[in-house]
């Protein structure tokens, strides 16, 4: 079956077999987006997220059939090396990212609080990413960053 | 130019990770890349009787299904699987032959199209097995454990001797304790899955990514296993998602997707699935006992440490569980006894501080007990049993800033408003409870190879095949070549992860940090030589007289150290000898000095909240102040540490693998059940270096990796003592466990 996904702004065809091929798999393999990460592919980690027409989703989760139509971000569309999206530099500046694999996760979800709610408190920002697993214990760097990237900083 | 050692400088890797640019093992991809499935036994041991393979293969998409009957030929001993940090014993062998010999051990690679394709059909493989008597409970098979014969490996540890009469003091102590404690499996559970792509290159040889801790050990394993010549295997692994020890030893996934590759002659990526993961090694279980006996003054007088550690039945893992007891106090009467448990399960392997935060679990709990026995703030039970001398091997510390940490840890946190009573402190409906225990590690260091490559307009490439697995070894050794060579950081380039470069140790035992960048500075000795020489010959040139040690390298010159007027710039000398790039590459090896004992200490102080009906525990508070040699970049330096905090409070309250030890199987083997701590369980965390001057190496470094760990589980454990009154002395701390 032709599927057209639009990524990071431009509209990509492929071929795939199964309607419920997750979307995690089609972005890293057919498509080469490898910024999405695979850490579970059971919807426990969130190392998968991507952005959905705004709402942080587990890519792993989301059949590829559902994603048609929907405007998906990834995290190579959110900002670039030259210029980074807010979160992103905070990441780097409040040292949130330590083996980098969970980063994918925790940046697109709070990206996406941040487009929803821009200045959220340090309970909606940790309830934002109470799902989001980092084996590194970044959680409280993580949290500063988004607080940093809101413009607040944390007490 | 303001140097860089020492400072909070973010990681030059950072951007590539926080854009996705940051390529991982499974992320490499080639035209026509084969993805393998690999199909794991159910029963713990025995022998596979039958495999049919041939559902699977009917599958459209699939390639082929490699077994142990129809695999390429593999080594047949065991010296070719024993890779640098392998245990005594007999290595385990994916694919060899019919033998089980755990549960989920690789019995099968179904290699397709696509890794959806792969995955169907494994599913399709169907075994019958002859099933043998399997023993997975340490509790079970702790009677028949056997006593382990040192050295543990290459990189093994020999445990102390006894000393003084350690029966005799314990008979006679005015004040004793004696506890059995208990830390069981736990796993790594990087957030990365493991896996390898293997490209097989037009020539034939093998350019192999994978996820691990060192790729020169990975590829003379692989060379060795699959008899190859180190010439035709290329090992990379540029970033790696987490390993903390699971990536020490070379792992199954490299060796099916090598297998697969060789058989095929294809490109191949196996990645395991999260499941999986859980037949790798494991923190082992330890069920431990402790005696301590006190003068009535509180002076420690005699420890007893045994410890029964979790092997598997064919290698023989340990490291020095025991000997840590009679090395972090003072006391003139030590005993230790450490035996093996032989279970059906993978070998146990390093995992984040190996022995110390089980074996600490164990002592700094029993400490904290004496102290109740001997009504003692445990603190000041702490400084009166203070050592200034290893008495393992009766020598001084090169340094120990200890009672520094405890000072400081005590003062942050508010120790002196303690009310030693249990159940004394509260919040609300919450018992409050504070804890305290000390930690310690050592600090080694590595013979380790270094190239520098300089070129005349001022940038340099600093190459070793040493590993980042998210520690921060960019970020410091772009930092401390930057400053040895007098150059800005951005024009410093740094290449790792690579089995070409010059030759590293695996990255693990916190290493890392003093080996590298000591051997960048011995490198840069050589080019600041070479280009002394370039200097002298310019003409008139102002250090013509100067001896190499006189002159250091700053802000692009070379520069006389007695008087700083005198200089050559580095552009200039090379250009005038003619020489557009210097390239030095220079080993090494640390001075062998036994004579003092190299160690990392820790003072750790918790505050639990519980609320008491329920038993919920919270980790409000950590204070954790570190005296761990020089500091090289307090940004990752703290990154290290809190993240072994992290690490700390899932020891002390969630981790643990639960296995059913009827099958013989690991009953949560998924990141959903396997708990480990997330947002809501991760509040304040304050983290102290206390200076500590150390001369062990040029550079003063200790090494920061595991030391935060250590002593974090049982000031959790003596903090929920405080507020309940209840001593839990099996972890994890589940509330259960607080209920009569
Ligand atoms: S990979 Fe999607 S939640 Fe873990
Ligand atoms: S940074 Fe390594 S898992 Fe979060």
């Amino acid at each position: 079956m032709p599927y057209t996904l639009t990524v990071n702004g431009s509209e990509r065809s492929l071929e795939s077999r199964d309607p419920d091929q997750p979307l995690l798999y089609v972005l890293r393999n057919a498509l080469g987006f490898t910024g999405p990460k695979f850490g579970c592919g059971l919807g426990q980690c969130g190392a998968c997220t991507v952005i959905a027409d705004g709402s942080p989703i587990r890519s792993c989760q989301l059949p590829i059939s559902a994603a048609q139509g929907m405007k998906i971000t990834t995290i190579e569309g959110l900002g670039t090396i030259e210029k980074p999206h807010p979160v992103q530099a905070a990441f780097i500046e409040e040292a949130a990212a330590q083996c980098g694999y969970c980063t994918n996760g925790m940046v697109m979800t709070s990206a996406a609080l941040l487009a929803q709610n821009p200045k959220p408190s340090v309970e909606e920002v940790k309830q934002a990413l109470a799902g989001n697993l980092c084996r590194c214990g970044t959680h409280d760097r993580v949290l500063r960053a988004v607080m940093r990237a809101s413009g607040r900083q944390k007490t | 130019m303001a140097p860089y050692i020492g400072t909070a400088t973010s990681r030059i890797d950072g951007i590539a990770k926080v854009t996705g640019a940051a390529k991982y093992a499974a992320e490499f991809n080639v035209p026509g890349l084969l993805h393998g499935s690999v199909v794991t036994s159910t029963i713990a041991k025995g022998r596979i009787t039958r495999l049919d393979t041939s559902a699977a293969m009917r599958v459209k998409g699939v390639i082929d299904v490699l077994t142990h009957e129809n695999r390429p030929p593999m080594a047949d001993n065991d010296q070719a699987y024993k890779d640098d940090v392998a245990p005594p014993g007999s290595p385990f062998r994916p694919l060899y032959d019919d033998k089980i010999k755990f549960n989920l051990q690789p019995i099968a690679l179904v290699v397709a199209e696509t890794s959806e394709v792969a995955r169907f059909a494994a599913s399709l493989v169907t075994v019958e097995y002859e099933e043998v008597a399997h023993v997975t409970d340490i509790f079970a098979a702790r009677d028949a454990a056997v006593p382990i014969k040192p050295p543990a490996s290459p990189v093994g540890f020999t445990p102390p001797k006894a000393r003084g009469q350690p029966n005799r003091a314990l008979a006679r102590a005015a004040v004793r304790h004696e506890g059995e404690y208990y830390v069981p499996i736990e796993h790594h559970n990087p957030m990365e899955l493991y896996g390898a792509t293997v490209i097989h290159e037009s020539d034939g040889k093998l350019t192999v990514y994978d996820k691990t801790q060192g790729v020169q050990n990975v590829q003379r394993y692989l060379c060795g296993v699959f008899g190859m010549k180190p010439e035709g295997v290329r090992v990379l692994s540029p970033f790696v998602g987490g390993a903390f020890g699971s990536g020490l030893r070379p792992q199954f996934e490299a060796v099916l997707a090598v297998l697969a590759a060789r058989a095929l002659e294809r490109s191949v990526r196996v990645v395991l699935t999260r499941p999986q993961m859980y037949a790798l090694g494991y923190r082992p279980a330890m069920v431990q006992r402790i005696a301590l006996g006190a003068d009535a003054d509180g002076t420690l007088d005699a420890i007893a440490h045994d410890a029964v550690t979790a092997t598997s039945q064919f290698e023989e893992y340990f490291r020095q569980e025991t000997g840590w007891s009679g090395l972090l106090y003072k006391c003139a009467n030590a005993k230790y006894e450490h035996k093996l448990a032989r279970l059906d399960l993978p070998t146990s392997c390093d995992m984040r501080a190996p022995s110390a935060p089980t074996a600490l679990f164990a002592l700094e709990s029993a400490m904290d007990e004496l102290a109740v026995a001997l009504e003692l703030d445990p603190l000041e039970l702490r400084l009166r049993c203070y050592s200034e001398r290893d008495q393992n091997h009766d020598r001084p510390f090169s340094s120990k800033a200890l009672r520094e940490c405890y000072r400081q840890g005590a003062e942050a946190f508010g120790w002196n408003k303690r009310n030693g009573a249990p159940r004394s402190m509260r919040d609300g409906s919450e018992l409050v409870g504070w804890g305290m225990a000390t930690g310690i590690w050592e600090a080694l260091q590595m013979p380790i190879t270094v190239r520098i490559a300089l070129t005349a307009n001022g940038s340099a490439e600093v190459a070793c095949a040493t590993s980042d697995i998210g520690t921060g070894t960019y970020t410091i050794m772009a930092q401390v070549a930057a400053d040895m060579l007098g150059l800005p950081l951005e024009n410093i380039s740094i290449k790792l992860g690579d089995s070409t470069l010059p030759n590293s140790p695996v990255e693990g035992g916190s290493w890392i940090a003093a080996s590298v960048s000591n051997g960048i500075a011995t490198t840069v000795a050589a080019v600041r030589n070479e280009l002394l020489e370039l200097a002298k010959k310019v003409p008139n040139s102002p250090l013509a007289n100067a001896a190499p040690d006189e002159v250091k390298l700053a802000d692009g010159m070379i520069v006389d150290e007695r008087d700083g007027s005198r200089s050559v710039s580095i552009a200039d000398a090379m250009r005038h000898g003619g020489v557009e790039r210097i390239e030095q590459e220079e080993t090494t090896n640390p001075t062998a000095d036994d004579s003092r004992a190299r160690n990392t200490h820790s003072a750790v102080f918790a505050e639990v909240k519980i609320d008491e009906e329920i038993g919920v525990i919270r980790v409000t508070r950590v204070v954790s102040a570190i005296a761990g040699g020089r500091v090289l970049n307090t940004k990752t330096a703290s990154s290290q540490i809190l993240g072994s905090v992290v690490w700390g409070i899932g020891m002390a309250l969630h981790e643990e693998t639960l296995i059913d030890h009827k099958l013989g199987r690991v009953m949560n083997a998924n990141i959903a059940e396997y708990h480990v701590p997330v947002n809501a369980d991760v509040h304040d965390i304050k983290v102290i270096f206390v200076h500590e001057h150390d001369d062990s190496n040029p550079l003063g470094v200790k090494g920061l990796g595991e030391i935060g760990i250590i002593g974090v589980a049982p000031a959790i454990a003596n903090a929920v003592y405080h507020a309940t009154g209840k001593r839990v002395r099996d972890l994890p701390i589940t509330l259960d466990k607080l209920h009569p």
